[in-house]
């Protein structure tokens, strides 16, 4: 298992390397340019200059190895100075976003708590809802509760966050007036009022997410099920006296479990990617919302530090989905 | 300008608002709500308008401008004027006194060194300053003494007050920022989102395209003021939603540039929360003609150059026609709402700077049709399109991507083909369009089409920059790296002749006669460029948020100072 772990995480820096010139060269050749939201009336020669203090006219792959450099040892030096006081990172520049002229990790880590905090709790709330549904549709397929769950996946599954979003704010916000409709990013949690007040602004967004998270884990789950509930070894655990209640939830629900945990870990990236529409839908000032900002300001730093981000933790969950794979049933063994 | 009208203004804009309440900081928070979010609140380093007005609660210029577009002292006495000295006989130099015991938030005077230093850093060829152009002209900045500022320009100059007036040209610390010249700027984070200023409110948190939290300022000159004791601009979302969050569900006091469709608008106002408020600055939804031939089947380097003139638009004729078969009332309506008015100048506003040129509002089809058979284009083949030598008349239209220029391109095309003439829509993303890359072939500047529609405006009531667009040197061509305002391609000598004539006029009156006869030569004389909507900028306030005077000259938040919570 030692060495399927080592040999695979060699192989992703290759792969990385590969994808991260890619994703360079993809973000650089796209159209658009940093000026784009510049209004008219700054003439073209101030725009040249401004190009040019972005250091955005130098060659394409003159800005890559500086990217690289600043990503690999800048960077990672930045955060060795801060933690033990040394000094590697003297002098050297960090990565800057375009748009704010701020360190791009710095931008980063105010936004990855709330990312983590409001998509996190969202993937959470999706799997204890979908997982009950899951199985208890499993195992009386056909029912009513059936029809309704696959009916609540349908719907989780069509329906697009911006419309479900959109929906939510009318009814709990503006009819009800439940739920605040913006997040407010500077609100500390303190004492209960104030988490309470963290509670209701999560709300919205967390049930916009939760619903589209619950469709695909729900399903995942059901049908894992069903392919477990016909097996010889469970006609086996019924002959021998068993209550369904350790047929289902011992014998079969463990077996099932299996591709489901490795669905629920392959998504987990996506919890650090944050969710563009609902971020920005709901102002929470995630990872996502800064995707699509930087996106649409053709901030290159930012996009392409972000973008490279995500595949690391792609590849990365990628392997730790295979090696849970391997804990999760005896019979897979790597070496 | 008039300066007594000016002077006057300033002590009944002055004179009103504290009237409203007392004192400082006594009336808890007031939360603002930007479609989008703030990037960094220094306005050298971003040409942004939601950075600009973000900054503009920090740092404040010498003078503002108000609704009228008629300067107010800010961090001055009095305006400079000839009469008063403050200009010098030959227009070459321009001095300001600034008001004794000016402090900056952190308590430290404000002096002319600030001053000095500002000029350094915005004119530092390495610093990348998106103002630039406020400081053209300008041979030196000299602290005369810790409360006079002399601007010496290189010749004489007919509007000196460019530098440090509005929320574009503020003074910035010199003691914050002395580190940060040059190439030194973007690096300095810290200044660049929390900077030190004179204005009412002060940064107290910075989160970079998120949240700006800001407190009173302890310092602010006016003891009495700002009513708030902290505020909160909130960025991000859409202009929906920004909308919501002040008409329907109150949670905001102010949303910026809501500009969203009429019927939504209406509804929005019928939950009685708040009220929409619109100025009206120079903004011109505007259809552009090419005047050169922009056909692919040109080389590459002559296509849409001064080369070949356009087979279709370079007649007069037909261009009059296709702005006479425009309603521009109903793409008002459809559009605009109370956001928009039609128009046919280039320069609309302010009233004592805009043609009485109307001929173009009243939609006249039969008219245009007869032009067009003037002109020798007529349908002989019975496809309802008009040809000429053999040609159809076709005509590609392209505008950005948005649903109100959508809206305006479907209308158009009606009437056009209505007209007689094919036309083709193509909708680019605006990142593209407006980004300036030479390489691309849908850059507005590279005009590969025949007709394009967008909105432009001057950023100041005098209009001698804007107006400087149209010179025939100006336009975009392969020789310029398709760099360039002059979009039309439009060369009359005349029209340059005129405008050098402009920049040598002092008389305001004469000035606004000549800027008069420049818009009517691009608009009515000439058809090359087709006005549609003059855009006011629309914005929401609740009920509860009293002092607010929306302005298009200056930021929104001009008088952020007078600003109070309704009781």
């Amino acid at each position: 298992m030692l060495t399927f772990t080592l040999r695979r995480l060699l192989l992703a820096i290759p792969t990385l390397l590969v994808i991260s010139l890619v994703i360079f060269l993809l973000v650089d050749l796209a159209p658009g340019s940093p000026m784009s939201e510049i209004p008219l009336t700054v003439p073209p020669e101030t725009r040249q200059k401004m190009i040019e203090a972005l250091g955005a006219d130098q060659p394409v792959f003159v800005r890559y190895f500086l990217w690289l450099r600043q990503f690999f040892w800048v960077e990672p030096a930045y955060v060795i100075d801060h933690w033990f006081g040394t000094s590697w990172a003297e002098g050297e520049q960090r990565i800057l976003s375009w748009q704010s002229r701020s360190p791009v990790f710095t931008i980063i880590g105010q936004r990855l708590p709330q990312t983590m905090i409001v998509i996190g709790t969202a993937y959470l709330v999706g799997i204890l809802i979908a997982l009950p549904i899951g199985i208890y549709s499993a195992y009386r397929q056909y029912s009513l509760f059936d029809q309704g769950g696959t009916l609540f996946a349908m719907i989780g599954f069509s329906v697009p966050t911006f419309f479900s979003g959109t929906l939510f704010i009318i009814i709990f916000a503006v009819w009800l007036g439940w739920f605040p409709t913006k997040y407010d990013t500077t609100l500390n949690v303190t004492d209960w009022d104030s988490f309470l007040k963290q509670i209701r602004q999560m709300a919205l967004p967390v049930m916009t997410l939760g619903l589209a998270n619950a469709a695909t884990i729900s399903r995942y789950m059901r049908s894992s099920m069903l392919d477990n509930m016909t097996q010889d070894y469970v006609r086996t655990a019924r002959a021998k006296g068993m209550t369904e209640r350790i047929v289902v939830l011992k014998h079969v629900l463990r077996n099932s479990l299996i591709p489901v945990v490795t669905v629920i870990a392959l998504g987990i990236p996506s919890i650090f990617g944050g969710a563009i529409i609902t971020e920005n839908l709901f102002g929470v000032n995630g990872i996502g919302a800064a995707l699509i900002g930087a996106i649409h300001a053709s901030d290159l730093p930012m996009v392409q530090t972000l973008a490279f981000i995500f595949a690391v933790l792609i590849v990365l969950f990628n392997l730790i989905a295979d090696i849970l794979y391997g804990f999760l049933d005896p019979r897979i063994r790597y070496d | 300008m008039k300066m007594r009208a000016a002077l006057l203004g300033a002590v009944a804009v002055m004179g009103l608002a504290p009237a409203a309440f007392a004192e400082r900081g006594t009336d808890g928070e007031v939360k603002l709500t930007f479609p989008q979010a703030v990037s960094i609140m220094n306005p050298y380093l971003t040409g942004g308008t939601k950075d600009i007005y973000a900054s503009s609660m920090v740092l404040e210029p010498l003078v503002g401008l108000d609704p009228q577009g008629v300067m107010v002292p800010k961090l001055v006495t009095e305006i400079p004027t000839k009469e008063n000295g403050g200009i010098s006989e030959d227009m070459t130099s321009i001095t300001w006194k600034l008001i004794p015991d000016l402090k900056w938030s952190d308590g430290t005077p404000v002096t002319a060194d600030d001053a000095v230093f500002t000029w350094q850093y915005c004119t530092h060829p390495e610093g990348g300053c998106s103002q630039a152009t406020k400081f053209e002209g300008i041979a030196s900045v000299e602290a005369v003494d810790p409360q006079t500022i002399k601007v010496t320009f290189n010749g004489p100059k007919a509007n000196p007050y460019t530098a440090f007036v509005s929320a574009l040209s503020p003074v910035l610390q010199k003691k914050q920022f002395e580190a940060c010249l040059g190439a030194a700027a973007p690096t300095c984070t810290d200044a660049n989102n929390m900077p030190i200023g004179t204005g009412p409110f002060k940064v107290t948190g910075f989160t970079v395209n998120d949240t700006v939290s800001m407190a009173m300022n302890e310092n602010y000159r006016d003891p009495a003021k700002p009513a708030f004791a902290s505020a909160v601009i909130k960025g991000g979302g859409d202009a929906e939603g920004s909308a919501r969050a002040v008409m329907e569900t109150g949670e905001f006091d102010y949303a910026w540039n809501t500009q969203i469709p009429p019927d939504t608008q209406a509804s929005m106002l019928a939950a009685g929360k708040g009220q929409f408020v619109v100025a009206f600055g120079t903004l011109v939804e505007r259809i552009e003609m090419n005047m050169t031939d922009p056909s692919a089947e040109l080389p590459e380097g002559e296509r849409a150059t001064a080369k070949h003139p356009h087979p279709i638009l370079s007649d007069i004729k037909v261009r009059t026609a296709l702005s006479m078969a425009i309603d521009r009332s109903v793409l008002v309506e459809v559009g605009y709402g109370a956001g928009g008015k039609p128009t046919c100048n280039v320069i609309p506003a302010p009233d004592d700077w805009a043609s009485d040129n109307t001929a173009c509002l009243t939609q006249d089809m039969e008219g245009a049709k007869k032009l067009l058979d003037e002109a020798g284009w007529t349908d002989s083949d019975g496809d309802g399109i008009r040809d000429k030598d053999g040609k159809k008349l076709h005509l590609l239209y392209q505008s950005t991507v948005n649903p109100i220029r959508q809206d305006f391109q479907a209308l158009v095309k009606d009437w056009w083909t209505e007209l007689g003439v094919e036309v083709e829509l193509k909708a680019i993303d605006p990142g593209v369009f407006f980004g300036g890359d030479p390489g691309s072939p849908d850059t507005f500047q590279k005009f590969y089409a025949d007709v394009e529609m967008y909105a432009n405006n001057s950023d100041s009531p005098d209009p001698e920059v804007y107006l400087g667009q149209y010179q025939c040197k100006n336009a975009p061509s392969p020789e310029t790296q398709w760099q360039g305002e002059n979009i039309n391609r439009f060369c009359n000598p005349d029209y340059d002749k005129l405008y050098a004539e402009l920049g040598g006029v002092t008389d305001v009156a004469k000035r606004q006669e000549i800027a008069k006869k420049l818009n009517d030569m691009v608009t009515k004389d000439s058809m090359v460029v087709v006005p549609l909507v003059h855009r006011g900028t629309l914005s929401a306030h609740s009920n509860s948020l009293g002092g607010v005077q929306i302005n298009a000259w200056d930021s929104e938040m001009w008088n952020v100072a007078d600003w109070f919570r309704v009781k």
